[in-house]
């Protein structure tokens, strides 16, 4: 029970609580001394409570508490391990410098996250099954919709910060992150982030879906402020996980790995955080504007003028402004989400074709190529927004344009498998899983960036079935390749083949038929964010399909749950490196030491000259035996 | 190998990681006023509300010269000088609060109020975030100072004043843009 009370976990949750009633006091309070009546007004009291509950938060756990001594001039040494006299579970629910302690955290955060937000989608594809409302109310619909799409934003994003913490510093041989003090704050403010997200289901609800536009999310109830408070927040774990990944990569590399002897995940990682450091901010400042102007009456986005504002002469505000810095940052947003995975595709596929991958530097190039030109199209998205033509063409090809550098990774992951000695256990079956489904996703793309087909695809299931192939091909398939694919190096145990298999054909059946079904369903006309549909329209049998696809998804995950979780606990013990494979962090004993590496790495070679016989990638100098 | 010259190395280490991240920080937030001037110019276009132009000036005037004393407080410690470097922390501290008083009396008292249209919300907006700054900027010298007070940095290793330097001069260069942007570009409407 005292063990309890220490976790981190337990007093950061305290925390929250009593922060986020102190917000509420506040502004209560204040409200009281000036005189204001009524007394209680639930929005300001929720969002300076959400507010101060996130900070309450990161002080309870112990996030900010080395800054808050060094700022009071006290010395912060690094610390290893467990707590003192706590056993070693509990590293896990605390905060932890480790970036393999942050790394599992990131990626058993994620999972439970997008267990709620799988939740959701099956509670609103039964509603689906039929015409005419059965289940739910139109207004508890679209806030589970709503609160879909952003839980399981904040699901992928804790997800690439699992693998990258974990993957980036064990594959440039460097001792942990260049901030490990901030690498765990950006894990923890993730936490109070989700429930926030999580809350605002519950005191209102928001029916904006995750774009949040205006004029209809400064009218929305009580749970959108909310919502933006927790995209807001999760964004600050973005930025300073981005800045913390970067700095790694360009400091902490031993002499001897050039750029370009980099493993092919680092690019990918360093793609991902140059957009999530850079265009983060921009949807944190239109999320930041959105509550100003909910509680302040800041009209940037309202095109109406009071009656002060006339007499000054101001212009009015613009909701099509909100588009633009909206998708500055959610375009990129989807790189974010699809380049670690693309990574990871190009990361096992030599290691199971026996084989060098086809075009190395290509690759390289290809993701900062895919990050620089994710900046440059975010408009696409507002072909029919009633902003300018004139800015309709440059954006249409600025976003074809991008299939250049993708397809140079297809041609690469081809010519990887040319001819290779393939082996297919369960990481290779999702590697291949992810390339046929991110496939689907290029195909059905171009259609929806074409202007003139757009008209009549925008806001259809066309778009719906979309980003669910980009996002299970760039992100769901390969984050479990690499699950399976470095279990026996995080837990030094096998997980059961038999049922990573199981989880891989029903996941990719599964996925295949929901995904066809929505594109069926939105060419039929199918509106999506809809809770009900005529029957007219035909689309009824589709959608029986979709829901029942939704649900092997689901139980193939939950196989995949059990497995991972039995493995762990009672499994055979794995061997060094079961795979073959030439990266360091195999040639380390499994589950990897406290400090990763006895001494730095020494390149020597080229990292993935599979079957070359007398090729050697990085050579471990044992600590003490000296030139 | 002697114990000082590990502890030397790993300075310089963390020194360098440091510099980048403060760095790449600097550009990320770049991104967050780029876009506060890209709502400023797509809402106002070419033109502005009417502002009181003294009080700017005069704003601007005082934000310049505490980046001098900020900098005269950098180069003091390098050259040992402990109670320049410390009393020119303080005078950078009221320069920073001469500011802020200068934008939230007469620029937030003026007549123009946050609710009204585009002009209050860009106006408040604009002034507000980099108000937010100026008050990190001031919270950051008063614990370098208190710190410094306390001996703990040295003309060589001084990570802490470094940054605190260049976070004032960065927040600094921010009004540089905001200024112009508020006050002269474009028309004034009345």
């Amino acid at each position: 029970m005292r063990t309890f009370f220490k976790l981190g976990f337990v007093r950061g949750l305290l925390g929250q609580v009593l922060g986020t009633l102190l917000g509420m006091g506040l502004v209560t309070g204040m409200r009281a001394a000036f005189g204001y009546s009524p007394l209680w007004l639930a929005e300001p009291a929720w969002v300076i409570g959400g507010l101060l509950g996130t900070v309450g938060f990161m002080v309870g756990v112990g996030a900010l508490t080395d800054w808050a001594k060094w700022a009071g001039g006290l010395a912060t040494p690094m610390h290893h391990g467990a707590p003192a006299g706590q056993p070693e579970w509990t590293r896990y629910f605390a905060v932890d410098l480790s970036h393999k302690v942050i790394g599992v955290q990131y990626t058993v955060w994620g999972i439970f996250v997008l267990l709620v937000g799988g939740l959701l989608a099956g509670l609103f594809r039964v509603e689906l099954l039929q015409p005419g409302m059965q289940y739910f109310t139109t207004d508890r619909y679209n806030t589970m919709i709503s609160a879909h799409g952003i839980i399981m934003i904040a699901a992928i994003l804790l997800g690439v910060g699992g693998m990258i913490n974990y993957l980036v510093p064990l594959m440039i041989g460097a001792s942990d992150m260049a901030f490990p003090r901030l690498n765990a704050f950006g894990f923890w403010i993730n936490v109070p982030a989700s429930l926030l997200l999580i809350t605002a289901m519950f005191v209102g609800g928001w029916d904006t879906g995750w774009t949040a536009y205006p004029p209809n999310s400064l009218r929305t109830a009580l749970g959108g402020p909310l919502f933006f408070l927790g995209f807001y927040t999760i964004g600050i774990s973005s930025i300073v996980g981005g800045l913390n990944l970067l700095v790694t990569v360009f400091t902490m590399r031993p002499p001897s790995m050039n750029l370009f002897r980099m493993p092919i995940f680092v690019w990918a990682a360093v793609g991902t955080s140059i957009l999530q450091l850079l265009a983060t901010q921009l949807v944190g400042l239109a999320m930041l504007m959105l509550i100003v102007e909910r509680s302040l009456g800041m009209g940037f986005f309202t095109p109406v003028l009071n009656e002060a504002a006339k007499a000054l002469n101001s212009p009015p505000g613009d909701p099509v402004l909100f588009q633009h810095l909206f998708w500055f940052y959610s375009h990129p947003a989807v790189y974010v989400f699809v380049l670690p995975g693309l990574g990871i595709i190009s990361e096992l596929l030599p290691v199971f074709a026996r084989k060098p991958l086809f075009g190395y530097k290509w690759i390289a190039l290809s993701s900062i190529g895919i990050a620089f030109l994710g900046f440059l199209v975010w408009a696409h998205h507002m072909f029919t927004s009633g902003m300018s033509n004139y800015l309709r063409l440059p954006f249409m090809y600025a976003t074809l344009i991008i299939a250049v550098p993708t397809g140079v990774k297809f041609f690469s992951w081809l010519g990887t498998l040319w001819g290779g000695k393939l082996t297919y256990p369960t990481p290779m079956l999702f590697v291949l899983g992810a390339i046929s489904v991110f496939l689907l996703g290029g195909l059905t793309g171009p259609p929806a960036a074409t202007i003139t087909t757009d008209l009549y695809l925008h806001d259809t299931y066309w778009v719906v079935g979309h980003f669910h192939q980009t996002f299970f091909g760039g992100f769901m398939f390969p984050f479990f390749a690499a699950m399976y694919y470095w279990f026996p190096k995080v837990t030094g145990r096998k997980y059961n083949e038999a049922l990573g298999k199981l989880h891989f054909w029903l996941m990719v059946a599964g996925f295949w038929v929901m995904s066809l079904g929505q594109i069926w369903a939105g060419l039929r006309g199918m509106r999506r964010r809809i809770a009900d549909y005529d029957p007219a329209l035909g689309v009824q049998n589709i959608q029986i399909g979709i829901t029942v696809a939704a649900f092997v998804i689901a139980f193939s995950i939950l196989i995949a749950l059990y497995n991972f979780i039995v493995s762990a606990r009672s499994a055979e013990v794995a061997e060094r490196n079961p795979w073959r494979s030439r990266s360091p962090e195999w040639q380390i004993p499994s589950p990897i030491p406290e400090h990763s590496y006895a001494a730095p790495l020494a390149v020597v070679g080229e990292p993935y000259d599979y079957g070359l016989p007398g090729s050697v990638y990085v050579r471990m100098e044992l600590a003490g035996a000296g030139d | 190998m002697s114990g000082s010259t590990a502890v030397h190395g790993e300075y310089r280490a963390a020194l360098r990681n440091n510099r980048l991240g403060l760095w790449l920080f600097f550009l990320s937030e770049s991104f967050l006023f780029i876009g506060i001037l890209v709502t400023r110019f797509y809402l106002w276009g070419n033109t502005r509300p009417e502002l009181n132009q003294l009080n700017g000036l005069l704003v601007t005037i005082v934000l310049l010269l505490s980046s001098f004393t900020m900098n005269r407080a950098e180069t003091a410690l390098v050259q040992n000088d402990r109670k320049t470097f410390l009393n020119s922390l303080l005078v950078t501290v009221v320069l920073g609060l001469l500011f802020l008083a200068g934008v939230i009396v007469f620029e937030w008292g003026g007549h123009i109020r946050p609710s009204d249209g585009a002009y209050g919300a860009v106006l408040f907006g604009m002034t507000g975030m980099h108000a937010l700054h100026v008050v990190s900027g001031i919270v950051f010298i008063l614990i370098v100072w208190n710190n410094g007070r306390r001996g703990l940095y040295s003309s060589e290793q001084h990570w802490g004043v470094e940054a605190c330097a260049i976070w004032w001069h960065y927040v600094d260069l921010v009004w540089v843009f905001f200024y112009p942007a508020l006050y002269l570009m474009g028309q004034a409407i009345r």
